[in-house]
């Protein structure tokens, strides 16, 4: 299988790698004594690294290869790993039952440290969900969604601040709002697709986010929004673990709604003509779906989703200004939905939960944090383009009227 | 039931249809033939609303399609299958045909209707759960006709269904538009290149050419038509 051409490949790989890194990993000058030091061992090092590493991911991609032919040729029960076990009530059960317990425990497990990042990571999900209804049901490449997350924050802390809006009101609202914006950015991009629809929400993004730096009178500009209450249990007077822990709670609660939610809308007919449009827009006006009606619904809904993840987000930190929602925000957000499996529910969770704790896990490695970060992406696009858990739609069965009657005749 | 009067419709600065009449009536099948770019496409694109005319108007059970958004004017009962087939490639069969019925609430009837479809195209419900991109050419243009007819229209619009499938296959699909026309009394627009069986299976036909309808009459005069003959038969 490696053939003598594959080891020439890897070979010329390292050569090219030497001469690249060459002047930062050879040449050393001491400014003080003004000599050069050559530190020839290190170009050997960077040569047998990039040869083995260009070995491993030749016969990777051959092995990737090898197993799409044999999918092809094999039988037709080749569903993922995960999906399978999903299915199989031995393992589902169990499983269920150790992420409650899991879930339920980890505040008073871990420190306060920890269920803060976890806070984070649920609202990432959240958020992801939402964005999964636009990009990975409709298939509307959405750049800028970070600003409906920006509105859900700064409705909360705004209203806060003017008017003594809690909580509990702000939530609703923020969403209310997010809903807003959702169907003003939908308007003028219906008629966009692909990259320009991309382009522009880019845009979107941007602007919101200097207006709300520049508009001192209305967002208090760059200093932002301090002192954002922390959500209320029903007027108690709860310490910073407890009300840590009861965002936790209430991340948890809202993260099980949206999944319940996104699910349902999956399987009802709106989902399904959201996956229509994406497959097909002129087949879709022939059958009828508005497509005005349907692009915006996937709009509005996705940016509810993330209005509500930006009010949690305001009352968790309780400062806010506009860096917390550069462009940085909205592509780790997509990188949430691609990575863990577009249109997956199961696979954004799991997406959202590698990419915010990794990234905080690899803290002592903070040089390399982006580097490592940028590697994984890259593979997981080489070597599972569906992400980590490809969605596997139900399909519907649709038994007629027939059918039954011979069911039942037997 | 349908009537265009004085069609003109541009793509841009390009007139595509230069006034075209034609009426259709209740329960009839007519089709349209013409040479490729003769804007028969255009003048189906018309009816459904997807490229509406500048001037000129259609009316379908005597009410104006103008001002009307393609969704609508399915609604009024107007189905289309579109040209090349586009069937929904990652959806399954019965969810194509599902799609189909987007508009209509009764679930009951939905399912007596793919009950039907099933009946008159026993491949279909052989291939239920497969994804309709799998299907071969033909199986997939029996599926775009059904969806199209999940709709229950009154009037079903196709465009080109003989498209790249072999002859046997056209055969079949012909006579299943027949056999539509004939048990569930839908009247039938069909537009056509193959004029030969487009016309052995309409009860009236059109000719166009350079946006404009040149000739019509009944399909077995248009059949024996010399000028047609020469023009569209090859004969």
């Amino acid at each position: 299988m490696m053939t003598l051409q594959e080891i020439k490949k890897s070979l010329f790989t390292s050569l090219w790698f030497m001469f690249l890194t060459f002047p930062i990993m050879v040449i050393k000058v001491n400014t003080i004594e003004k000599t050069i030091e050559w530190r020839w061992e290190r170009m050997a090092a960077v040569g047998l690294g990039a040869f083995v590493l260009s070995f491993v991911w030749r016969y990777l991609i051959q092995r990737k290869e090898a197993g799409k032919k044999r999918a092809e040729v094999g039988s037709e029960d080749n569903v993922p790993l995960i999906p399978r076990l999903m299915s199989d009530r031995r393992f589902y059960m169990p499983g269920l039952m150790a992420t409650i317990v899991m879930v339920v425990a980890f505040p008073f497990v871990f420190s306060l440290y920890q269920t803060n990042v976890m806070i984070t990571a649920l609202i990432y999900v959240v958020v992801g969900l939402g964005l999964n209804i636009v990009v990975g049901l409709a298939g509307l490449l959405d750049l800028g969604y970070v600003a409906f997350y920006a509105v859900g924050a700064y409705s909360y802390a705004l209203l806060n601040v003017h008017y003594g809006v809690t909580f509990w009101m702000a939530l609703p609202i923020g969403a209310a709002l997010a809903f807003l914006f959702g169907i003003l950015l939908g308007f003028p991009v219906l008629r966009l697709r692909g990259d320009y629809l991309a382009i522009v929400t880019l845009g979107f993004g941007e602007i919101i986010r200097l207006v709300l730096e520049n508009w001192n009178e209305f967002s208090f500009g760059p200093s932002g929004i301090a002192n954002i209450p922390k959500p209320g249990l029903f007027g108690l007077d709860l310490s910073l673990q407890q009300s840590t822990t009861f965002i936790y709670f209430l991340m948890i609660g809202l993260a099980l709604m949206t999944i319940f939610v996104v699910r349902r809308l999956q399987d009802s007919r709106i989902g399904r003509a959201w996956i229509a449009l994406r497959e097909d827009e002129v087949a879709c006006q022939a059958m009828g779906i508005d497509k005005t009606r349907t692009k915006l619904s996937a709009f509005a809904l996705g940016a509810t989703w993330a209005g509500m993840g930006g009010v949690v987000f305001a009352a968790k930190t309780t400062f806010i200004n506009p860096t917390s929602f550069t462009i940085w925000e909205s592509i780790i957000i997509l990188c949430v939905v691609v990575l863990g499996g577009m249109g997956s529910i199961l696979g954004v969770i799991v997406g959202a939960l590698i990419l915010i704790l990794l990234p905080e896990y690899l803290r002592a490695f903070s040089e390399f944090r982006m580097l490592i970060f940028g590697v994984i992406l890259v593979m997981m696009m080489v070597f599972r383009p569906g992400g980590i858990i490809s969605d596997v739609r139900r399909t519907y069965k649709f038994e007629g009227l027939g059918n039954k009657a011979e069911n039942r005749g037997e | 039931m349908l009537e265009l009067l004085d069609i003109q419709t541009f793509y841009g600065n390009i007139q595509a249809l230069k006034g075209v009449s034609l009426e259709i009536a209740k329960g009839e099948i007519v089709t349209l033939i013409g040479a490729n770019g003769a804007g028969k496409t255009t003048t189906l694109m018309s009816i459904c609303g997807a490229v509406p005319p500048r001037s000129g108007e259609i009316k379908f059970e005597g009410r104006s399609l103008a001002d009307l958004s393609p969704n609508e004017i399915v609604a009024l009962g107007i189905s289309q299958v579109p040209e090349g087939r586009r069937i929904f490639p990652y959806l399954t069969v019965a969810e194509n045909l599902d799609m189909g019925a987007f508009l209509r609430g009764d679930r009951d009837g939905v399912k007596e209707d793919m009950e039907y479809i099933y009946g008159l195209f026993p491949i279909l419900a052989e291939r239920r759960h497969q994804a309709g991109g799998t299907l071969s050419g033909g199986e997939q243009q029996m599926l775009a006709i059904s969806r199209a007819l999940m709709a229950r229209p009154r009037m079903l619009l196709l465009d080109e269904p003989s498209l790249g499938l072999a002859p046997l296959v056209v055969k079949r699909i012909f006579e299943i538009i027949r056999q539509i026309n004939a048990e569930s009394k839908t009247t039938i627009f069909l537009v056509e290149q193959n004029a030969n069986l487009a016309l052995k299976v309409a009860h009236r036909g059109y000719v166009m050419e350079n946006g404009r309808i040149i000739m019509s009459d009944k399909a077995e005069n248009l059949l024996t038509n010399e000028d047609v003959r020469k023009a569209y038969l090859g004969i």
